[in-house]
């Protein structure tokens, strides 16, 4: 169903690669100023949000495109936290005449519900959608759509309760965080800090998850989804496990986001930028984990570029990623390096390493069975399987 | 879908003014946004019956449709008097779009087909670049299209109770449009072809059917019923770059709601969204009703998976 995506445990100079990568991250903060720094620590936040959507749809084959909801209702509960820490009812509040403080914002002056609540409130959600979604049997395309129009519309529920979420604005003009101030020197740098060591953290979870057996059931969902069923297994639980993880990942990214960006609102859960999540998994490779958080760094990167110095232009760039990733790059930029070789290897006047004709020969009795009735002959008469199953399928 | 409450309702303010004039004249305005509804979900469903490609674009192509008549406003309007001009445009739009949709199809989704997630990608960034494009032809800001004096009035039935003649024109067209495609694909041998494909590619290829061919017409036909949607949707407001958005994930409802590549449910779904929508959006508030509608899809699909008509096919998954 789908191609078939390279998900084998990262090997030791891969692991040398990821310590390089995380030193570069932790020396960075030397070199940039403050607000630079904020800027990094807002890829960093997405790269977190684009592991959880790899686990998702990369291993499990399940397309959430509403992903941008999860992220801000993680970034939203932080920033009721942070609102709360200045003001004794928020300023939007006031305006929408509120006179008191409603009842569900009460326990988020307390850091310590703020945070978790970051991650079990997308989890929760993602179970409510996720549970009758999946047990119906709705699959593929038919949920990345069904998650689209829930994006719409938590977008447009939450414009509409301006008493309670800030409407169109959102919120912003954020003052501290647990106490501290968020202008005090040093709280830049520990937001950060804070943000690489999420990272690292929800980057070994994804690959310590995908060498498990759960992991394997995962590919598994993705690439046979009704064979395993009828192994016995319960596609149902995993994929509703994993959309609640890959949710609660998205929040804690969210709430890692607000306090460096200083502002969320309605627009960050539309449709657009739960597509780009997508996006940035696409460019950096489906079911590679660190390609996909390499692809949000990277894609927000341009986006920042582009969006300084041309920002007419960017639509047209970033559309042109879009149709330019899928149509030349599918597995990403962590495929790139391997589309690269096979082509050195095609090229002419290269004979010493490429494939031996003789090597494909057996091909017809390794590969999986596709048909039932190829499988039943080869029980039938294994010592002329090969012959048979070429013939059956020339006929 | 703010839009829609305000085209809708803007006459109803609260529910003790809600007689039954109002009454009647919501059924027949939320009929109206249904009738475009269902020509923009024709398409789609037809494109991702036959190609299982999911054309996020394809609220561009009402789009193209809208502009191709705000451009035959400004190039015909005097010319041909009386709202002519008018008919020409509605034809214009259904040729333009069907073009650029035939050229689409040919350049980009061919190379998507059986790969659904990647088509949801590449098409999402064909629709980025169409909106800039038009928002660089045309300006970001809405253009009004003239509404032809031959739509302007209305058809008064009873005292009180005036059906306004620019959504009457929208219902007949959408009429004729589903009437029009039902014929196509039962009784002309092009259409015929088109539903041995949506049934099945290999077959229909064994049979020496030109699936090719057959992809890029139904793709070309699916486009073209957005432009005409595009086209009668000037008359209900301005036309932006946006304009397509603003019935995309509508119309993606219909389709779950109704059932793939089929007709009638297409027209089931598209009556019962445009029915509810406002229906919903006027007893509580506009956010909430939109949020009501997602959780009833979700509910009725606990029940009807595939939605109201299924194609009945011994197939476990559905042929790629």
């Amino acid at each position: 169903m789908l191609d078939k995506l390279i998900a084998g445990p990262p090997s030791r100079r891969q692991y040398i690669a990821y310590g390089l990568m995380v030193g570069v991250l932790l020396v960075l903060p030397l070199f940039l100023s403050d607000f630079r720094l904020a800027l990094v620590g807002k890829y960093l936040a997405f790269a977190v949000a684009a592991v959880g959507l790899d686990l998702l749809w990369g291993y499990a084959g399940v397309l959430s495109l509403g992903h941008a909801v999860f992220f801000s209702l993680g970034a939203y509960s932080m920033a009721m936290h942070m609102k709360l820490q200045s003001e004794a009812l928020p300023d939007f509040m006031v305006w929408s005449g509120l006179e008191q403080l409603p009842w569900f914002w009460e326990p988020f002056r307390h850091f310590a519900f703020a945070l978790p609540m970051a991650v079990v409130i997308p989890a929760v959600f993602a179970i409510i959608i996720g549970y009758p979604t999946f047990r119906s049997g709705i699959r593929g395309v038919y949920f990345s759509i069904l998650t689209q129009a829930m994006a719409l519309a938590m977008s447009i529920l939450f414009i509409g309760q301006q008493p309670y979420t800030g409407g169109t604005n959102g919120m912003t003009n954020f003052q501290s965080l647990a106490g501290i101030s968020l202008y005090k020197s040093g709280m830049r740098l520990g937001l950060y800090l804070a943000t690489v060591v999420t990272l690292v953290g929800v980057v070994a979870l994804a690959l310590w998850l995908v060498k498990t057996r759960t992991g394997t059931v995962l590919m598994a969902i993705r690439d046979g989804e009704n064979r395993l069923r009828f192994l016995g297994y319960n596609p149902v639980r995993y994929k509703l496990a994993t959309f609640a993880l890959s949710a609660g990942i998205a929040g804690l990214a969210g709430a890692l986001f607000v306090p460096q960006v200083g502002i969320i609102s309605p627009s960050s859960m539309s449709i657009l930028p739960s597509v780009e999540m997508a996006i940035w998994v696409a460019v950096g490779g489906r079911g590679t984990i660190v390609g996909a958080a390499a692809g949000a760094v990277v894609v927000n990167w341009a986006k920042t570029v582009f969006s300084e110095s041309l920002p007419e232009a960017w639509l047209y760039v970033f559309g042109g990623l879009f149709i330019g990733v899928v149509l030349l790059f599918p597995r990403g930029l962590a495929g790139i390096a391997d589309q690269l070789r096979a082509l050195w290897r095609t090229l002419p006047g290269r004979p010493a390493h490429a494939p031996q004709p003789q090597q494909r020969a057996p091909e017809p009795a390794r590969s999986p069975a596709a048909d039932g009735s190829r499988n039943h002959a080869s029980l039938a008469l294994p010592v002329v399987e090969p012959v048979a199953a070429t013939a059956e399928r020339e006929s | 879908m703010r839009g829609l409450r305000s085209r809708c309702l803007t006459n109803l303010p609260t529910w003790s003014d809600m007689s039954l004039t109002t009454t009647a004249m919501q059924i027949f305005n939320s009929l109206s946004i249904s009738s475009v509804l269902l020509m923009v979900a024709l398409g789609l469903s037809i494109t991702f019956g036959i190609m299982r490609v999911i054309n996020f674009a394809h609220g561009e192509f009402v789009m193209i449709g809208a502009y191709v008549t705000f451009l035959t406003d400004r190039l015909l309007y005097d010319a041909l008097g009386g709202g002519t001009w008018f008919l020409v445009a509605l034809l214009a739009a259904f040729v333009v779009t069907a073009a650029i949709g035939y050229l689409t199809e040919r350049s980009l989704i061919r190379f998507l087909y059986g790969r659904p997630f990647e088509s949801i990608l590449a098409t999402w960034g064909l629709s980025l670049v169409l909106q800039q494009l038009a928002r660089n032809i045309f300006g970001a800001s809405n253009v009004e299209v003239r509404t032809p004096a031959w739509l302007q009035g209305g058809l008064a039935l009873a005292d009180g109770i005036q059906l306004p003649a620019n959504r009457l024109f929208i219902i007949a067209v959408a009429v004729l449009c589903v009437w029009g495609t039902y014929l196509f694909l039962n009784r002309t041998g092009a259409g015929r072809s088109m539903r041995a494909v949506m049934q099945n590619r290999s077959m229909a290829g064994a049979m020496g059917i030109n699936t090719a061919a057959v992809d890029a017409r139904t793709f070309a036909l699916g486009s073209g019923l957005a432009g005409v949607a595009g086209c009668v949707v000037s008359l209900l407001g301005s036309v932006g770059p946006a304009t397509g958005q603003n019935w995309i994930i509508d119309s993606f409802m219909v389709v779950v709601l109704g059932g793939v590549g089929s007709i009638a449910g297409a027209v089931a779904g598209a009556v019962l969204i445009g029915a509810a929508s406002p229906l919903f959006e006027f007893i509580t508030t506009s956010s909430m009703g939109k949020v009501i509608i997602f959780a009833l899809i979700v509910v009725f699909l606990q029940f009807r998976p595939a939605g109201f008509l299924v194609q009945r096919t011994r197939a476990l998954e559905g042929q790629h």
